[in-house]
């Protein structure tokens, strides 16, 4: 502090810099407040948050079969597994994953596997076993868009795709039917 | 360019206007008097080309906003309605359908014919730089644009673009949700999409204004890429010898695109997108619409981990990056020399650019399996050395030819490599 100017503008202000400031401040305070609103009504509104969770008794769906519902806009596989796929998606287990997952940690119940249908590389539907235009190697789902594989758990086994079919939150409200969401 | 003002006010209500508003005068010295070098080209034409574009998508689009509904359950059929029961509403949604078309087709004309002729050099940076952010605005727009006639590109084209931005790491999928306004492409996408398709022309609209200004302060390039030096012998006013030379340009281009407007509307289109949109089936091979098949080449030849970056985020980075590295371009390129007339290697360098671009947007439209993902990826690869390999190495070792000494000297019979056997160099677009 020993410069004289460097003083009387650091030490000294004056009320016309501090109401400078001040003002500044407000004003920066208060459009990044006002901005806040703007930017978060784009985000999903009530509405939309509140048909977030669907019910689905799962004994409908039949054994080697699956049901495509809606949740959240977009398509949900509800797969009934045969014996076999449930025991190939445990012998798998052991298998080079690219996203590691027991078949446990993804079916609450073996026999349904509960997921979204959107692929992890950019949500295209994945075609399933049974269906028209499958061209997949490991028995679970191909998605056509990219070509990505998935297995009888639906993990990602080869393919641009980074993970596993998302398995959605979701819990057995009976024995038979599944509160998703 | 800008200089000393030669607007003499001739009525009196002009001389009062002019000291107290004086558009007339910045009217005259803009599009009037503006001094314009002798030797631009018919490649020089697209610049009016393009603001014809624009004037012709926001009036068709203010037109077709009347009649459309941006809802999930109303939209494809009010589109339908356009085209059968509304008052030439055939005419004019082709019109702006086609006329997308024909703004990309002009932009990629432009933006070689600036590679070409080096019009990104200094002092045209922010002239280059402001041109590169109107292709973004534009890309964007169009992108929204195709979304609102709910088909199934619509949809599917939105659900796969929109999930790129979730590749972003940790933020990436809050920020899907937030441009999704739900969990999923829905109605409140396709609604705040519409009222961005809206918005965006604007702004570029505004973002042109700039890119005319910055035009305008040094002037413009022209094939020597010598600047003017002598503005008396080397330049002629805009008006009346380009606005007619643009005029005859427009009228050409104009016919071309009645021509798709009036005989093959849906020839640049997908048939799928007659298909209504439906969030449980994915069409078996989404692609988008020509003008960006380049750009998701180079985003689907990111196949691979690069290090601790996944393919998806990777594919995304180069992506964007191919489209932003254009704005560094001016610092990349390290000859002095302007036009490539004059410079025989980077002239070649620049054709495979352009042929090496085609390619891309070939491998665009393919399904992505071999031969086509190794083409994209050694098309990705010299899209990328071209700008950070080539431009920077060749302005060090290139033996350029030398340029004349002025625009005047170019245009002389006896002189310049126009006359001198050469061929004359068009670029290849």
């Amino acid at each position: 502090m020993s410069n004289t100017a460097e003083a009387a503008a650091g030490d000294n202000p004056s009320r016309r810099d501090m109401l400078h400031l001040a003002t500044g401040a407000a004003a920066a305070g208060g459009a990044a407040m006002f901005a806040w609103p703007l930017i978060h009504q784009m985000n999903p509104a009530a509405d939309t948050a509140a048909l977030a969770s669907v019910e689905q008794d799962v004994s409908t769906v039949a054994e080697g079969s699956q049901l495509k519902i809606t949740w959240r806009g977009k398509p949900l596989f509800i797969r009934h597994r045969t014996a076999a796929e449930i025991e190939q998606a445990k012998k798998d287990d052991s298998a080079t994953l690219r996203d590691a997952q027991t078949d446990e940690e993804r079916a609450q119940k073996a026999p349904y596997l509960i997921m979204l249908a959107a692929c992890t590389h950019l949500g295209c539907i994945p075609v399933g076993i049974d269906e028209a235009g499958y061209e997949g190697d490991f028995g679970g789902w191909f998605c056509p868009c990219h070509g990505s594989h998935y297995d009888t758990s639906g993990r990602i086994r080869q393919g641009p795709a980074p993970k596993n079919l998302e398995i959605p939150p979701y819990e057995y409200v009976s024995d038979t039917v599944v509160k998703i969401g | 360019m800008s200089g000393p003002s030669n607007y003499v006010p001739k009525s009196g209500f002009e001389k009062w206007l002019d000291t107290r508003l004086p558009v007339v005068r910045f009217a005259y010295d803009t599009m009037i008097d503006f001094p314009t070098p002798k030797n631009l080209n018919y490649w020089y034409t697209f610049g009016g080309i393009l603001a014809v574009c624009l004037a012709t998508q926001i009036i068709t689009g203010i037109v077709l906003a009347m009649h459309y509904v941006p809802h999930i359950d109303y939209a494809f059929n009010s589109v339908e309605r356009i085209m059968r029961d509304v008052n030439y509403g055939w005419l004019i949604r082709n019109i702006h359908m086609v006329g997308a078309s024909m703004f990309f087709l002009a932009v990629y004309i432009h933006m070689f014919r600036g590679l070409y002729y080096g019009s990104y050099k200094a002092p045209r940076e922010v002239l280059w730089g402001l041109g590169v952010i109107i292709f973004l605005l534009m890309i964007i727009t169009a992108f929204m644009g195709y979304v609102l006639p709910w088909g199934q590109m619509s949809f599917w084209g939105a659900t796969v673009i929109t999930n790129l931005v979730g590749a972003v790491p940790f933020v990436g999928e809050p920020i899907v949700t937030w441009l999704w306004g739900g969990y999923s492409v829905d109605n409140a996408t396709l609604n705040r999409f519409f009222a961005l398709h809206y918005l965006l022309p604007f702004v570029i609209a505004g973002m042109v204004v700039l890119h005319i200004w910055a035009l305008h302060v040094p002037g413009n390039n022209n094939p020597t890429g010598v600047e003017v030096q002598d503005v008396k012998a080397e330049t002629v006013p805009f008006h009346p010898y380009y606005t007619i030379k643009d005029g005859f340009a427009i009228s050409v281009f104009l016919m071309i695109f009645a021509g798709f407007v009036f005989f093959a509307p849906n020839v640049l289109g997908h048939t799928d997108n007659y298909i209504p949109a439906n969030p449980m089936v994915t069409p078996a091979h989404i692609v988008p619409e020509w003008y960006l098949l380049p750009f998701y080449a180079i985003l689907r030849a990111i196949d691979f981990n690069i290090l601790f970056i996944d393919a998806k985020f990777g594919g995304v980075l180069f992506m964007m990056g191919s489209i932003l590295i254009l704005l560094a371009l001016p610092w990349l390129d390290t000859s002095k020399i302007k036009s490539m007339r004059y410079r025989p290697v980077a002239k070649l360098c620049w054709i495979l650019f352009a042929v090496n671009f085609m390619v891309l947007g070939l491998c665009g439209a393919m399904p992505a399996e071999a031969p086509w993902t190794h083409i994209s990826k050694i098309c990705t690869f010299f899209y990328f050395a071209y700008f950070v390999i080539i431009l920077p190495v060749l302005g060090v070792v290139e033996k350029p030819m030398t340029p004349p000494a002025s625009i005047a000297d170019s245009i002389k019979p006896h002189a310049g490599p126009r006359d001198s056997g050469q061929a004359i160099p068009v670029p290849a677009e």
